[in-house]
């Protein structure tokens, strides 16, 4: 099932559900003869969009409102801040070619900073799905619940059958004593690749994906912890807000120690490219996260 | 309009003007822009508006006024009160954390449909309503206050566009257009005359009437279209007087927010019911 034929199928059973977009019409193509009047193209008008979505909930509607990731989270971040969060209304963020996903489209459209912006507004939960098979498990438990929520929607197949979905819950994939990989989004499925190549060359890694930002997965943080030696974040997005630190946060608060290799974009946007170069520049194939990991695990047997 | 209940209106709007001066006391309030839409405030509640004040349960069928100037919550608080809505005693937590009134539209105050405080936001989210009020086949009337300050706000005339474009004809935006945005006049900052034309091209059916004088405000509210669904939004154009009922700090740069003693205050009463000439020179006036 497509995210497409999912949100049909959802706003056909559900009457409080509208459709919108702000001229994002990728993801919604279908929406507009299906659904008649409850699909609203605002324009290119993202704070319109959201204030008139924060609007439409006061009256018991549930908007799931379409935008480019960036333009949603940053130009109508106060609007998303102000109207939809400080009142906590039930308005779906859904945030089209987040982190890499943006690929060609160069800086301006790189939304990697969206996971720390959004998690930082009061109420507001944040969710990234690995890919299409995680994105339609995930949005009915989502689109369901009273709370704001901002999805950075992953619409790629992938290779992997995921578990069922539960906010506040991240997904086992694989456990290992030596390295265990946390990851979200877009990056799992080369994770996934990379731990297979570091589990032939003999080391135990396991595999997390965690999916549901925030609320996030606490204990499960502290069991990768304490059962290996290293944890290792991968994300397609700034080091600072993200998996990163919330990791650090979690650890800091149970009083865990343990060495944490991250795997993010410092301080930079990434260079603008097909997807595939996208990955071999910034060092996100699979080999090339395995190899990182490989020489941090190496120095951390050397200690 | 018929004289009884002019008159009545009239002393509902002066007993709002004496809530508004009690709030500047104790810390102040933004008093001008307060006392400029007294009668707007007065009008729309005690005549116009199917409101949702004093019931269980909200009705989805009522009228909604958005107030999106914020800082005029000391006379959306006084109508309250003068309506039986709000105990008036309450007015005098103004500012305290042990209740929830303060500088800007609470949505904890019963009545209050939206916050606000951050300008250029309620048009949209009064068009968001007003949408679903046409999705349900409803007759509300969605009115919201902005200031004239506040059009300088890209996101306000985005949202007319939108507006217009999903013909949002049961939606009126009310302009105070006391002719001041925070420390300057408008037409010193960033023009915006003629501003009646810049609505109208933008599609909106546009009135323009002294936002003082209840028998316009009756003839612009009761002269709206009836909504169809085919029509652009209304735009009301108030033109009022900043600091309105007190002569001492009328359509005066300095008189934005203001925080006078409680001796300062029982003179701009006197001075409110015409008892006293009273210029208030003092350093105690906070301009922020």
């Amino acid at each position: 099932m497509t995210y497409e034929e999912l949100l049909i199928e959802t706003a056909l059973a559900d009457e409080r559900i509208i459709v919108m977009t702000a001229e994002n019409r990728a993801l919604v193509r279908n929406a507009p003869k299906v659904l008649g009047s409850r699909f609203v193209d605002t324009g290119i008008t993202e704070q319109t969009l959201v204030g008139m979505a924060a609007g439409l909930a006061l009256r018991g509607r549930i908007p799931i409102i379409h935008a480019l990731a960036p333009f949603l989270t940053m130009r109508a971040f106060e609007f998303i801040r102000t109207d939809v969060g400080i009142a906590h209304l039930p308005v779906k963020l859904s945030g089209y070619i987040p982190g890499l996903l943006s690929d060609g489209n160069g800086p301006t459209h790189q939304s990697i900073e969206d996971v720390a912006i959004m998690r930082g507004i009061p109420g507001m939960e944040v969710y990234c799905p690995a890919d299409e098979d995680d994105l339609v498990r995930s949005l009915p438990a989502i689109w369901s619940s009273d709370a704001p929520a901002y999805v950075r929607i992953n619409h790629k197949k992938g290779e992997y059958t995921h578990a069922s979905f539960e906010r506040g819950r991240a997904e086992v994939v694989a456990e290992g004593t030596d390295v265990t990989i946390l990851v979200y989004g877009y990056l799992f499925g080369n994770a996934l690749k990379a731990q297979r190549i570091l589990q032939q060359e003999g080391l135990s890694v396991g595999l997390v994906n965690m999916r549901s930002l925030k609320p996030v997965d606490e204990a499960e943080i502290i069991r990768a912890a304490k059962r290996s030696r290293m944890l290792v974040t991968i994300e397609d997005h700034l080091l600072t807000g993200g998996l990163y630190s919330i990791v650090a946060e979690v650890l800091l608060k149970y009083g865990v120690t343990v060495r944490t290799l991250p795997l993010a974009l410092e301080e930079r946007w990434f260079k603008p490219g097909l997807l595939t170069e996208v990955l071999e520049t910034e060092g996100f194939t699979p080999e090339k996260i395995a190899g990182k990991i490989y020489s941090s695990s190496n120095l951390l047997y050397a200690e | 309009m018929i004289n009884t209940k002019l008159v009545e209106l009239q002393s509902t709007a002066l007993r709002v003007r004496e809530h508004i001066i009690r709030m500047s006391a104790g810390g102040g309030c933004f008093i001008g822009a307060s006392l400029s839409c007294v009668e707007l405030m007065v009008y729309l509640y005690k005549d116009f508006l199917r409101h949702g004040l004093g019931k269980e349960s909200p009705d989805l069928r009522r009228d909604y006024l958005f107030l999106s100037k914020g800082h005029d919550v000391p006379a959306l608080y006084g109508t309250f009160a003068e309506l039986g809505f709000l105990d008036p005693r309450r007015l005098g937590n103004h500012l305290s954390t042990a209740d929830s009134i303060y500088w800007h539209p609470n949505r904890a105050i019963p009545g209050v449909e939206f916050h606000s405080g951050s300008l250029g936001h309620l048009p949209a989210v009064a068009a968001g309503v007003a949408l679903d009020c046409r999705l349900r086949g409803g007759d509300n009337r969605i009115v919201v206050i902005t200031g004239d300050g506040e059009l300088n706000e890209g996101s306000v005339w985005e949202t007319v566009l939108v507006a217009n474009a999903q013909k949002l004809d049961n939606l009126t935006l009310v302009v105070d257009r006391n002719q001041f945005q925070a420390n300057v006049r408008t037409e010193e900052l960033v023009p915006l005359e003629p501003l009646a034309d810049k609505f109208r091209a933008f599609g909106c059916n546009v009135r323009r009437i002294d936002g003082h004088d209840f028998s316009q405000l009756e003839e612009a509210f009761r002269g709206l279209p009836v909504a169809s669904g085919a029509g652009g939004m209304n735009v009301i154009i108030a033109d009022t007087v900043r600091g309105k009922g007190l002569p001492s700090i009328e359509a005066r740069a300095d008189r934005w927010f203001c925080a006078f003693t409680a001796a300062e205050v029982e003179q701009l009463l006197q001075e409110l019911h015409g008892r006293k000439e009273v210029v208030i020179e003092s350093e105690t006036l906070v301009v922020r």
